[in-house]
Order: C-alpha cells, then structure tokens, then sequence
C-alpha cells in the first residue's frame, strides 16, 4: 500500500519506527562494533566482562589489584544495588551510603574484638543483609505517603544522622544495658576479623577479590531474575508512569518500599565485604564524597542498563586513582581535551584554524609575558620530560602562581558558562584564548592541587556536563515522553 | 524553671531561624516554580559568605576599615547578595534550564553536580582553613539586655534584617509585576507563557532573588558564629530545605515560619534534650519526619492535585 512520505505509518508506533530508524544508521566502525554487540547472545555478553575480570589477579600486582581491581568491584556492587532504587523503581534515595556504613558496622559489631563476638560468615552475612534491610524498611516507611522529592531529601537527612550517631555512639547510655561503646565514636572499629566460611579464611586480596567477583555475579543473576519477573516488570512501569501503574492495579507503594529494601540489602552486604577489606569501620568512610562516586558511576553508565554499570565502575574508580599522578593525569587530560575538539570541529580546516591559533596565541602571550612582566614566566611546570620543557616555553608560569590561578580559575568559570550564550563568530574566535586559559588552569592550579580538590571538581563538572549533554547517561535509552 | 536558659535559647533559635528561612526561602521559590529540588542552594549560602569575607578585606579588614562599621557592613551585604545572585542565575542558565524537558531525575543530578564543584572550587581556592570574620572587632562585643533577655549586636542585626528581607519580598511578590508574573508560573507555567509571561525571564529573577537570599544569610551566619569554611553550604542548606519542606514547600510564608521551627527546635533540642548538642541535627531530622507523617504537604502547603 502506497502512502504519502509525510504521514505516519498506521499501526506502527512513531517512536519505535524512528529506533529502528537509528539502528540502520550505525555506520563505520562504531556501527559494525554495534551490530556485531547486539547480535552476540547474553552469555557471550558476559564473558567480554568476566574473562578479564577474572584474568586481571594474575596480570598485576598486589598493590594494583588492591587500588583497581577490589574497589571498582565494590562500587560496582554498590551502583547495582543503588540501580534498583534508582534505575528500576525511580526513586532518588541520597541515604544509600548509609545503608552501606550499616552492613559494615553490622558486620564489625558481629567479627571483630569490639564486643569479643566472632561470628561465621555464613551466619554474619545474612544477619547483616537482614538487619540493613530492616533499618532500610524503618526509613523508608515514613517516606511512602512521600513525593519522590521528599524521599530524596529525607534520605539525605538520613545519611548525615548515620555519620552524626555512629561518631557519637560510643557515649549512649541505654535503658538496661548501661554505658555501651556501641561504634568506637570517631576511632571506629578496628581489627574486623575476615570472612571465615566454615574455616576457610578469605584473608588475602585476591581472596578477596574473587569474592567479590563472586559476589557481583550473584547479584547479577539475581538482578537478571528480577528483571524478567512479575516485579521487575512493575518496578519498570512505576518508573515510567507510576500514575499509568496505579491504574493498572500495580501496588505502587509497597513496590517503591520494596525496591528501597532491596537496594539496602545489597548495600549491607557490600558493607560486610568492605569492613573486611578495610578491616575496619570508620565514620568518614560513608560520607557524601562516596555518595556522589556511586551516583556518578550509575549515571555515567545510564540509569537502569546492567552493563552501563560495570562500565562505568570501571571508569569512575580508575580514573581518579590514575589522576592522583600528574605523570598520568596530563596525557588524560589532554587526550580528553583533544578527542573533545576533534569530534566537535568538523570541518578539518577549522579545527587546523583552531589548533594553528591556540599555538601562536600561546607564542604571542608568552613573548609578550616575558617582554613586559618577566615574573610572569618565572615559574616551571610540574614534572620532567619533553612536554613539560616544552610547555615551559609556551605557557605562563608566574612565580607566585597561586593568586593569579585563583582569579584565572574564576575567570574560567565565568568564560565557560557565558561561552554558549555567544554567536558563532564569535565563538570561533575566541576558543584559542579559552583553551589557553583552560590549560592555564590546569597547569597552574588543578595540577598542583592533583591529590586533593580536582578530582572531585572535575567529577562534579563531567556530572552537569553529561546531564547536558545526554541526561539519560552513557548506555541508557532515553525514555519516551507521552504527554 | 530557668528563664535565663530558656530566654538565651530563644534567641539563638530565632537567629539561627531567620537564616534558615532565607535559605528556605530559595529553596521553596525555585521549587514552586520549576519543582526542582536545588541542590546547590546550601553551596551559594556558603559563596556569599566568603565573598562577604572577600568585602570585608577589601575594604581594609575588620581591624581598620575604610569606612565605619555599618558602612562596611551594607557593602559586604551588597556585594554577597549581588555576587550569589548573579551566580544563581549562571547556575541556572548553564546547569539546569538546558535540562527542563529533560526525565525528572536529570537535573536533580545535574545539581548535585553543580553542589559538589561549587564545594570543592571553593576548597580549591580559599584552602580547608575556617576564615575568621572577626565580628566584635567591626562591630563591638556590646550586648544589650531586656530583663532576663541578652542579645547581641550581630544577633539583633540579623533578625532585622531577615524581617526586612522577608517583608521586601513579600510586597514584592504580591505587588509588583514581576510579583504577579512569578506567581503565575508558580501556578502553571504552560498557561503562563501562553499568556505572554516570559517564563525563562521570571525564572532567572527568581534565581537571582532566591541566591541573594542565601548570600545575604552566608554573610549573617559569619557575622554571628564568625567562622566560615567550604563545607558549611552542605548543612544548612538541608536544615534550610527542612524548613521549606515543613512550612509547606512552594510556600512563601511557610519557608519563613518553616525556618522559624527549625532554628528554635534546634536550639532547644541543644539545651534541653539529652546529648543535645551532639545529636541536634538528628533531633531536627525527627521533627521533620513527625511533620511529613502527620502533614504530608507541610503546615502552609496544599496538597498536590496531579492531574492526567
């Protein structure tokens, strides 16, 4: 049947025939990686992930497995966890840290020489899991007459009260037990005892890390259960429509509570698995910092896509443990910086315009500096070789660098938020000073300062960005707006 | 019963309530208008703060100033509130109105973001050392007494000026145009840009108006407890969502008595509740899950009727 170009097909869903649209235009090699992806069948999937991860312990020393390989495994259980609060069942819980602090409190009251007791794993963890997901049940239950909103809010109260009662637990007196050190105040607990399952200690890192392995499999077994069950399917809905599941005569508050209780529970077995590896449970380490980390990595992989987390927990707990060297930390930066022009300038005489610019405004800045304020170009740049000499001869390096860092980075601020406002011409022009005041920056503020603030300054900023750029993450689908 | 006790607590809560209403009072201004929860909102508090810190060295420092006291004082106030203004404007235009269509979830994120960047740029440029106002050099150490009831010069000014802060706004809000003009969008955006509001324009001037709000308080908060630092946005900004929340959120008038709760249950948490001083926050922490159980919809908030 013949239609005009121009009106609907008739039965066909619009959005739905524009996805098909899209998957036809995967071109190149993005395309063929693509196609080949999605035709591969979920087993295969998983080995892509599971073969290195479980390879990684033989390829690499102690040290590194214990930086890379046990915390993104944690994180990852941490954003699994988080993703059926948030990604399935949409509810915007800021007290997860919390629940994880729990578990390994939990777990160290059970193991450690705090009160003598010594516990199995086999009979601590499920105490554990259980008793986080009560305490998740406590804080959810006022939260169910709440607006998504409020939860979040709420949560977020709850978050700071666990820091606040378990740094000041050790002077509560209770009504029959009297004076109880319940949480070692700010000290914490020390000396948790490792996981012992039936008497086989899992007191080594690699011990460790493959029960972690273990442990994220589980859960994601579990979660593929979940997903293809009756509750998956109306935890999906409710975050969709909740209003469109209420009428369908899905319970959406007991599922909402349901989801909270679930995320709690993996969180306190994550918790029990850490205070084992830290081998010791301290207030400062379930603060907002954590928070934003694990929200980071389940929005960088896209709410909801299983896969996007394991992606992103490999991302977001790597890169921050290699930016803590500014040996490592310039290439990323400068790599990133350089894929970013690459894939926005099209055409290529632009972007040789730009980059040709950019060289002969530093030369010109720099002649200028050294001509009439010399102190300007007194300093040096951190770290030795080639690029860094180099960039001596190109980039300002005052003597007394802090200050003018200080006001440059305010100025930055400022140039990029007013940046898009400008027209086309303009901002053609003016990116060559930007990306010099951008590289300013870096090297005179943000690399010196490596260790401390810019990690998290720039995990802020790639936060908003990603919002801005693609607010339903890296591997998510958007979802679709009925109105 | 010790009146003294009781009259020094009251005082305190009031301060500390008048603060916590400001920043209440951004909070429930952007979220009437775009139901958005402004993370950030704690973080420009802390902003204004320092750029009053930054005022006052400017103009020579607490110990020999350029002008008297109370002119000093009126520049730090002006350039807080300017300055955070500006910035709630430029936060909203870079981090969250490119995010309007946008699924829920996204700019709640999106703030979070802008939270975190504000933190740790301020971390970044004025270090992890508290800064110390030096109020009593200023203005003076002088207290003054009614009775039992002891005040001071920093405290006083404060509620002053929060009570005049919030009464402009009112009238504002009531009278003006603009007033008029926000009021409708709070009500229904769609309707009011079709009926040739500028909504885009009534939402930056409520930034503006709601982070001014928040600096204003910043710079109070140095000029009562004197020291400011980089995480100091993080919790009061949650006690001030607190108070929006309990006054009713979207609520002008309940952001302002919401923050008046606050500040004096905290207050008398700490001196009259067990461990207070250690546990206050958990004991605001109840106050508010009692007032969502019993009022879902705050003191002054009406229900939401969502409709299909």
């Amino acid at each position: 049947m013949d239609q005009p170009p121009d009106t609907p097909r008739i039965g066909v869903d619009e959005w739905v025939a524009s996805v098909e649209g899209k998957r036809e235009r995967y071109t190149g090699v993005r395309g063929a990686v693509l196609q080949r992806w999605e035709r591969l069948p979920p087993a295969a999937r998983v080995l892509v992930f599971a073969v290195p991860a479980a390879v990684f312990p033989f390829v690499t020393s102690e040290g590194n497995l214990f930086r890379f390989g046990l915390f993104t495994l944690v994180y990852a259980l941490l954003a699994l966890g988080l993703n059926i609060v948030v990604g399935f069942a949409g509810l915007l819980d800021l007290g997860y840290v919390a629940f994880f602090g729990c578990g390994a409190y939990l777990y160290a009251i059970l193991a450690s020489p705090q009160f003598g007791y010594h516990w199995q794993a086999e009979a601590a963890i499920p105490v554990v899991v259980l008793g986080t997901a009560i305490v998740g049940l406590l804080v959810g239950l006022p939260s169910r007459r709440l607006l998504g909103d409020y939860l979040a809010i709420l949560t977020l109260f709850f978050g700071q009260a666990f820091v606040v009662f378990v740094n000041n637990a050790n002077r509560i007196s209770f009504p029959f037990f009297g004076h109880v050190d319940l949480t070692g105040g700010s000290n914490g607990i020390a000396n948790i005892d490792p996981f012992n399952f039936f008497g086989f200690k899992i007191d080594t890192t690699r011990k460790q890390y493959y029960l972690l392995l273990i442990a994220v499999a589980l859960v994601l077994i579990l979660l593929a259960f979940v997903n293809e069950s009756r509750t998956g399917r109306a935890w999906r809905a409710l975050r969709e429509d909740p209003l469109a599941a209420e009428v369908m005569s899905i319970p959406v508050n007991r599922l909402k509570l349901l989801a909270f209780v679930f995320g709690a529970g993996v969180a306190g077995l994550t918790g029990a698995i850490y205070g084992t590896i830290a081998t010791a449970a301290l207030p400062g380490d379930y603060d907002v910092g954590l928070l934003i980390t694990i929200y980071a990595i389940m929005i960088l992989g896209g709410f909801g896509s299983i896969m996007g987390i394991v992606v992103g927990a490999v991302i977001v707990s790597s890169v921050p443990e290699l930016l803590r060297s500014s040996a490592n930390a310039r290439p990323l930066f400068y790599g990133a910086i350089l894929i970013a022009i690459l894939v926005k300038l099209r055409p290529w005489r632009l972007l040789a315009a730009e980059l040709g610019g950019l060289v002969a405004f530093g030369f010109a800045i720099h002649a200028v500096a050294s001509a009439a304020y010399p102190r300007l170009v007194h300093g040096q740049s951190i770290g030795s070789g080639l690029f860094a000499r180099g960039l001596d001869h190109w980039m300002l390096f005052p003597s007394n660098s802090v200050k003018i860092a200080d006001v440059a980075y305010i100025l930055l601020v400022a140039a990029i938020v007013m940046y898009p406002q400008l027209g086309r011409l303009w901002r053609a022009v003016l990116l060559p000073p930007l990306l010099y005041l951008v590289m300013f920056v870096w090297e005179n503020l943000l690399l010196v300062q490596i260790g401390g603030a810019t990690r998290l300054i720039l995990l802020g900023a790639m936060l908003v960005a990603l919002m801005n750029i693609r607010p339903q993450g890296l591997f998510g689908t958007a979802t679709v707006e009925i109105v | 019963m010790n009146w003294g006790l009781f009259f020094d607590l009251t005082v305190s809560g009031l301060t500390l309530g008048s603060l916590y209403a400001l920043i209440a009072l951004g909070y429930s201004m952007v979220y009437g208008i775009l139901k958005l929860l402004n993370f950030a909102h704690g973080d420009v508090y802390m902003v204004g703060a320092f750029l009053g810190w930054y005022a006052l060295h400017a103009l020579g420092g607490p110990l020999n100033p350029t002008f008297t006291g109370a002119v000093v004082l009126l520049l730090m106030f002006i350039v807080a509130m300017l300055g955070c203004g500006v910035l709630g404007v430029a936060i909203e235009r870079f981090a969250y109105r490119p995010l309007r269509n946008a699924p829920r979830i996204a700019p709640l994120i999106s703030a979070l973001g802008v939270s975190i960047f504000l933190q740790n740029s301020a971390l970044l440029i004025f270090g992890a050392a508290f800064r110390d106002y030096n109020t009593f050099a200023l203005i003076g150490v002088k207290t003054y007494s009614i009775g039992q009831l002891f005040f001071s010069v920093p405290q006083l000014l404060t509620v002053v000026t929060a009570i005049g802060l919030m009464i402009a706004l009112t009238v504002f809000v009531a009278r003006s145009r603009l007033g008029k003009a926000m009021r409708s969008t709070s009500f229904d955006r769609e309707a009011a840009s079709m009926m040739g509001i500028d909504v885009d324009r009534v939402i930056s001037v409520t930034f503006f108006i709601g982070s001014a709000l928040a600096g204003a308080a910043g710079v109070m908060f140095a000029l009562v407890f004197g020291q400011i630092y980089h995480f100091m946005g993080f919790i009061a900004g949650l006690k001030g969502f607190t108070a929006a929340v309990l006054g009713g959120i979207g609520s002008i008038p309940g952001a302002m008595v919401g923050g008046l709760i606050v500040g004096l249950a905290e207050s008398y948490a700490t001196g009259y509740l067990p461990q207070g001083s250690t546990f206050q926050n958990l004991y605001v922490f109840a106050l508010l899950i009692l007032v969502i159980l019993i009022r879902p919809s705050g003191l002054f908030g009406r229900a939401a009727i969502s409709k299909v």
